[in-house]
């Protein structure tokens, strides 16, 4: 199915959202702060991605994938993916804080 | 360069951007570990049905070969870092936001 991969990360939008709101992690409501940190994520972690692709290190199977290519033969899955897995682990981490706060000092 | 060496570089690389860098010291701290380890148990899902099917294919030549529910170990190590340096990069940006209004 070409939209396997798609709905992978959407799963994991869908997923962790209720944590916004149960757990109150403000994530998504410091989106200033949120945009700032996916930024220099996604220029280290796409840039290792794209010299990956490069190298033939790995590669997609088109078959799961919708088939929007960015430049370097970077599939939009892929730009997407590091945008919703660090947004999710932000959240698991601020629900763990928003949880036992005392176990975030040293 | 192959897989195995990036990622344990990109390893080194998340370890010291939180002890030294931006010196959140969150590896110092149980509550990290519980978040990261909450992650990794979702990422052996997401990471085995993209590996799996395989959405990804990998070159045999640049990893170990080692697998974990098909991914191979060096993804884990990808995540791991990806994971630090965000969650660093987070509550750096946060620290920052909050200083200013704290000496007013």
């Amino acid at each position: 199915m070409h939209a396997t991969y798609l709905l992978l990360l959407a799963a994991c939008v869908v997923g962790t959202l209720p944590l916004e709101f149960v757990l109150h992690t403000r994530v998504y409501a410091q989106w200033l702060r949120l945009i700032g940190t996916l930024v220099p994520v996604v220029l280290v972690f796409g840039a290792w991605d794209l010299l990956a692709i490069h190298q033939h290190t790995w590669g997609y199977n088109a078959k799961y994938l919708v088939g929007v290519t960015l430049p370097g033969r970077l599939p939009l899955e892929e730009l997407l993916f590091f945008l919703v897995i660090p947004t999710c682990s932000i959240l698991a981490f601020e629900a763990v804080r928003a949880r036992q706060p005392e176990w975030f000092r040293e | 360069m192959n897989y195995t060496l990036l990622a344990a570089i990109g390893v080194a690389l998340a370890i010291a951007t939180d002890a030294a860098v931006l010196r959140t010291r969150l590896l110092r701290q149980r509550g990290f570990w519980v978040a990261y380890a909450i992650v990794l148990f979702f990422q052996l899902v997401t990471n085995g049905v993209l590996t799996g099917l395989p959405v990804v294919r990998y070159d045999a030549d640049r990893i170990l070969g080692l697998r974990i529910i098909y991914a191979p170990i060096e993804d884990l190590l990808f995540a791991f870092a990806m994971v630090t340096i965000t969650l660093s990069v987070w509550v750096w940006l946060g620290a920052r936001v909050r200083r200013p209004r704290r000496q007013r």
